[in-house]
């Protein structure tokens, strides 16, 4: 009926006196990939498990899928795959029996999960170590051993929580690239992580949590604009009379601030990408474009400077 | 919003049924059990121990083969010295092998960090549970078959009679009996292992239940009843009192409740597994045996006893695991 995967108004869990999430408002559409990012402790697992209906909410409604994941627990679970922030599997099995038994757990039919685990096997790199015990298994083994028992159910929506916490830089980036492989499939994705420059890299959207409430939703871009005002610093490098360049980039639409940080160095900073009218209002100017260099927003700076603000809010 | 109007439409109750994908938990558990080392060791155990005692019991059983109408059963109770009878092993072994195959049943999840991968399938919280305590008990009860099996063929190799329908009969509800004797305590094991995460402190603490009533709940009963039941003038009905009162409270432990269903059925010729006074018998031929109806009705009250218990505990244990919290 509508587009939406994942929908919840108010929700809102206390564990005694602690909030752990405060009153959440969340919406994510069909074949997004949403990242849920906060410090340890924000929230997020929380959220995740409400998703699932695992912890029943102290407030508020929840709709994935378009079901309650309290009351049709049963129907949500078997469209959602989950990985939990410490996947864990039967030592002593191989990694075939550990992905049959949830393929029974599903209640596939044997001749399809043996294929579907095959395949998901295969997806992930597995395939010349199923039968080997998990025991045996790297850390990133074990990861990627927990995306294939997520696809074995073949699921909607994917919730993976601090998924490439613990891996080296190869497997993290071979990790995204299978995020990326998903969402190009439809699969809507949430994913949860501190680490800001990996969930930048893959998702369309991302949550800010803290203290349990979600403080900033939007793409980074947006989120950028919103925390550090002008999003987007332009470095120029330029010969020519700096008091008529320096006016000339001022008065280009979008420009927050233009700072000179050398002879012939200009630090320009804009809501959007203006390398171009840039250039252009240095030539215009009478100038020599020498050089030319934007840094696109990035959300560890986001990150760091709305903690900062909330720090500062606090001492006041 | 759409979302109010969904949330009015959504059913009041849980959708499914809390069976699903129960089976697939039953086969899981019971693959792991009958494959673990764990079990193996005590199979080893059981089965030395009923060849070593059933062995003896022969030799003892062989003089009298052809003048015992229930020879078979003999073979579960004769003692030899130094062995005890079977059953008399059996009274601790089936706790042991009980308590060993439940102490790291929730626990482990939690510490495999599996649970939530498990919990995050289409199946209730109920399914797990139940999956893993009948995994447990069909374990149980395959062992304790094929012992049972085992010592009726040898008994037939060695005395060269073959078991009665009666026997049969007898042996069959014996069995029973030891099931639902271990369901206590696997039960018991279960629960522990729902309250305490780490598997050795929940063995140790079925352990320690399993001690105090095998060792110290038949002192504490004989402390408890004069103090309940004092004996002032030494009247017949307050002598009677005391010893009805003793009774009834070490009927609380469940191995007097197995030893007394274990008497009625293997030894067709009891009457009563309570108090007898001379006038109750009159009239009885005593050392004939009853029918195995009549054996039944006496320990009946025992054996609902062990299965009331086995489904009390089980109770207790799944309603700490629907409170408990998912995350670890």
């Amino acid at each position: 009926m509508n587009d939406f995967v994942i929908e919840t108004s108010g929700l809102t869990k206390r564990y005694g006196d602690l909030t752990a999430v405060d009153n959440l408002n969340l919406s994510v559409a069909r074949g997004e990939v949403f990242g849920l990012l906060g410090p340890n402790g924000s929230g997020k697992t929380t959220t995740i498990l409400m998703l699932l209906g695992l912890t029943e909410p102290t407030a508020g409604k929840v709709r994935v899928l378009g079901l309650d994941p309290a009351r049709q627990p049963l129907s949500v679970k078997a469209q959602v795959g989950y990985m939990p922030d410490e996947v864990g599997f039967y030592d002593e099995l191989s990694a075939r029996s550990n992905l049959a038994y949830i393929a029974r757990l599903n209640g596939l039919p044997s001749s399809e999960a043996r294929r579907r685990i095959d395949d998901v096997l295969a997806r992930v790199g597995l395939a010349d170590v199923a039968d080997k015990p998990v025991a045996t298994f790297s850390h990133g083994m074990r990861r990627r051993l927990g995306v294939a028992d997520v696809l074995v159910k073949q699921p909607k929506l994917i919730i993976m929580d601090e998924p490439t916490q613990g891996l080296d830089p190869e497997g993290a980036r071979s990790f995204l690239q299978i995020i990326r492989q998903l969402k190009e499939e439809g699969i809507t994705v949430l994913l949860s992580s501190h680490l800001l420059h990996q969930v930048q890299e893959v998702c369309d959207r991302v949550g800010l949590f803290h203290q349990g409430r979600l403080v900033l939703v939007g793409a980074v871009p947006d989120l950028a604009q919103q925390v550090l005002g002008s999003a987007y610093h332009i470095w120029l490098q330029a010969d020519g009379p700096a008091a008529s360049l320096n006016p000339a980039l001022q008065s280009l639409p979008g420009v927050v601030a233009v700072k000179q940080e050398g002879p012939d160095r200009y630090l320009v900073e804009a809501t959007g990408d203006l390398r171009a009218e840039a250039v252009k209002a240095v030539v215009s100017a009478g100038g020599r474009l020498l050089g030319l260099d934007v840094r696109t927003p990035d959300l560890d700076s986001i990150y760091a400077r709305y903690f900062q603000e909330v720090k500062n809010v606090a001492a006041s | 919003m759409s979302l109010q109007a969904e949330q009015t439409r959504a059913p009041a109750k849980r959708e499914g049924s809390p069976w699903t994908g129960l089976w697939a938990v039953v086969a899981k558990e019971m693959a792991d059990h009958l494959t673990g080392g764990r079990m193996r060791i005590l199979e080893v155990l059981i089965v030395l121990t009923a060849a070593g005692t059933v062995y003896a019991a022969t030799q003892n059983l062989k003089a009298t083969v052809g003048q015992d109408p229930f020879i078979m059963l003999r073979l579960f109770t004769t003692a030899q010295e130094p062995l005890p009878a079977f059953v008399g092993f059996l009274g601790f072994l089936i706790p042991l092998v009980a308590i060993a195959l439940a102490f790291d049943s929730i626990n482990s999840e939690f510490n495999r960090r599996t649970i939530s991968r498990v919990l995050a399938q289409p199946i209730y919280r109920d399914a797990l549970l139940f999956g893993k305590f009948l995994a447990g008990l069909f374990t149980l009860a395959l062992v304790l078959t094929a012992i049972w099996l085992l010592i009726v063929g040898m008994g037939i190799l060695r005395l060269g009679v073959p078991p009665s329908g009666e026997e049969v009969a007898r042996g069959l509800w014996f069995l029973v009996a030891c099931v639902f004797y271990g369901g206590i305590w696997l039960a018991l094991a279960m629960m522990f292992s729902i309250i305490f995460r780490q598997p050795a402190t929940a063995a140790l603490a079925s352990i320690a239940v399993w001690l105090f009533f095998t060792v110290f709940w038949s002192m504490l009963v004989r402390l408890i009843a004069p103090i309940l039941s004092p004996i002032q003038i030494g009247l017949p009905q307050e002598i009677l009192a005391r010893a009805h009162l003793e009774l009834m409270l070490s009927r609380i432990s469940p191995n007097t409740l197995y030893t007394e269903v274990m008497f009625a059925l293997l030894q067709p010729n009891v009457r009563s597994v309570g108090f007898v006074l001379p006038i109750q018998l009159d009239g009885a031929i005593l050392g004939t045996p009853l029918p195995l109806r009549e054996s039944l009705l006496i320990v009946w009250p025992q054996l609902t006893g062990l299965i009331a218990a086995t489904i009390l505990l089980f109770a207790a244990g799944y309603v700490l695991f629907q409170r408990r919290e998912i995350r670890a």
